[in-house]
């Protein structure tokens, strides 16, 4: 009869150091988790204890006698969510086009050089963006701002006179267009890439052409990667300051894009706060928890989207 | 419509690489044939050329002739998209478009093409299909779920239907039942005994037992060591090959001597 000695491989003492590794592993894995939830949490309860004094003002008490702070907020949450679906709308067919080229049409090596071209552009800070489009880009547009206002006036974004500068809501979408565009492209190329060869090959045996084997494997296959690509893409745009500051020279809410006029809440916010105190602090802060609202929305119905179409994600 | 396969003195290389060489071959319309051989011998680069869907990969290139009822498909102006067309094939592993339904599956090869069908004709050609490829009765109740929740051997078979909804002349299928469990393999099994009243159908297969069951002829292919050619050593009756082959490394091979 033999006595299992406990040195035997199921009690081997060097597994002890193993699980140490775990208990380092998760402790850091657990502690990351906290900090991201901690940090999180703080911001948020950092700007709703400081916007409520205007959340909750009456009229009279807050600044340049405004009446009410939705009545304030109103107009540049309009503006901010027009300047970005507009941004979107240029951003994300010309991104996904650019993605399938460099992944599924381009020869190798011109698709590698034009990757880089891409992630070059996301490398540029966006005070230079503002620049650009103030300088150069506004400039440009205006000739086609006259031809609009002239012959497309009858539609209410184009009525109603031009920008003679070219510091407009629209051009203003236009360099955050070009903003999000590497994001929104470099994502896209990531997960085209990743498409199943399995998948293609199977629409290729069929008999599909290059375009309808990309619109049969590889667009279903990164469907919930593009939506997450667009609102991170959103995601820049709604929260980007110093270009559309640069840019756009502000005003009141108008439906016409591209005159002067209107206002997004993160630059309404860059050119106010340095010089704000007291209830015009507020008043700031509770336009930033806003605008944390509005990403927030967004996000989630990003997600609900992709979740709606979980079973047949090909994840089962 | 069947269509046989005639192959007359045929290269594929990989980039400069020569991966099979001189590759004389007759396969008969309305039969099976099996290509059996050691891994690396190119058995399935040889069948994946085809239906020219070794083009996928960047330096692939064939030289000689490969004649479908006398058409060479390899003949300038030939699109290799037509010839995948009349030329189906089935993969090693199950592959249905995991965002589609059953039902959308069977109808992906039709919907291309930019064919309209009424929705009448498509429910004809989704039964058809899904009978032809035995499948009919397990999938007639939820024909709108994915096609990712079947089981290994029914997706095998939905791409099986899914092949043959298109109505090619050949199919092709590379190692169908090598991700399969003994059970779907003999399903899959029945189902190439049937269509073979319909289709040419080419099989590769690591399974000698498989060769042996379900092939007309056999074709043993061969290399004589790592990175040189493969080769088409015999090709005769299945019978012949598996009782008494002219070569002695075909012998071999299917005596499990080697490979």
């Amino acid at each position: 009869m033999t006595v299992t000695s406990p040195s035997s491989g199921l009690h081997d003492p060097r597994s002890a150091a193993g699980r140490a590794g775990d208990k380092i592993f998760s402790g850091t894995a657990l502690t990351a988790g906290i900090v991201i939830l901690a940090i999180l949490a703080f911001v948020a309860v950092y700007l709703v204890v400081e916007s409520i004094p205007a959340l909750t003002a009456g009229e009279g008490e807050l600044s340049h006698g405004k009446t009410s702070f939705w009545s304030y907020v109103w107009p540049m949450m309009i503006g901010t969510v027009i300047a970005s679906a507009i941004a979107l709308l240029i951003a994300t067919p010309v991104s996904i086009g650019v993605a399938l080229f460099i992944s599924h049409y381009a020869p190798k090596r011109v698709s590698q050089a034009f990757g880089y071209v891409i992630d070059l552009l996301a490398a540029i800070p966006s005070v230079v963006y503002g620049a650009w489009g103030m300088a150069f880009l506004g400039p440009l547009l205006v000739p086609i701002y006259a031809w609009l206002s002239e012959n497309a006036g009858w539609i209410p974004l184009f009525s109603g006179g031009y920008s003679q500068t070219g510091r407009t809501l629209f051009t203003a979408s236009v360099v955050l267009a070009v903003m999000i565009l590497p994001i929104i492209t470099s994502l896209c190329r990531e997960i085209f890439v990743q498409t199943p060869k399995l998948h293609e090959e199977a629409a290729l045996a069929l008999g599909a052409t290059r375009w309808e084997m990309i619109k049969m494997s590889v667009l279903p296959f990164a469907r919930a990667g593009i939506v997450s690509a667009i609102m991170l893409g959103l995601g820049r745009a709604l929260g980007e300051t110093m270009a559309v500051t640069l840019v756009l020279s502000p005003g009141a809410l108008s439906a016409n894009i591209i005159n002067v006029g209107n206002q997004t809440i993160p630059s309404e916010i860059a050119l106010n706060f340095p010089e704000a105190f007291g209830m015009r602090q507020h008043e700031l802060i509770a336009a930033g928890l806003v605008l944390f609202v509005i990403t927030l929305a967004v996000n989630m119905i990003a997600r609900w989207i992709v979740s709606r179409h979980k079973e047949f994600s090909g994840a089962n | 419509m069947s269509k046989r396969i005639d192959a007359i003195d045929f290269n594929v290389y990989y980039s400069k690489f020569l991966a099979v060489e001189g590759v004389n071959i007759s396969i008969e319309p309305k039969s099976v044939t099996a290509f059996i051989g050691p891994s690396g011998c190119g058995k399935t680069t040889f069948l994946r050329t085809l239906n020219r869907m070794h083009e996928v990969i960047p330096g692939a290139r064939v030289e000689g002739k490969l004649l479908l009822d006398g058409d060479d498909i390899y003949a300038p102006g030939v699109d290799p998209v037509s010839v995948r067309s009349t030329i189906g094939m089935v993969f090693q592993r199950p592959n249905p478009f995991p965002t589609m339904s059953i039902r959308e599956n069977v109808l992906a090869g039709i919907r291309l093409n930019g064919q309209r069908i009424s929705k009448g004709d498509a429910d004809t050609i989704v039964e058809k299909s899904l009978r032809g490829a035995n499948l009919w009765n397990e999938v007639k109740d939820r024909l709108e779920k994915p096609g990712s929740g079947l089981s290994g051997g029914q997706q095998q078979r939905l791409c099986i239907a899914r092949t043959i909804a298109v109505e090619p002349d050949v199919i092709l299928m590379d190692e169908p039942c090598s991700a399969l469990d003994p059970i779907s393999t003999l399903a899959i099994e029945d189902l190439i005994n049937e269509m073979k009243d319909q289709y040419t159908v080419v099989i590769v297969t690591h399974n000698m037992q498989q060769a042996a069951r379900v092939s007309d002829k056999t074709a043993f292919f061969n290399i004589a060591g790592t990175g040189k050619p493969g080769k088409l050593i015999e090709y005769a009756e299945t019978s012949t090959i598996f009782s008494t082959p002219r070569e002695k490394a075909t012998e071999d091979y299917v005596s499990g001597r080697f490979g």
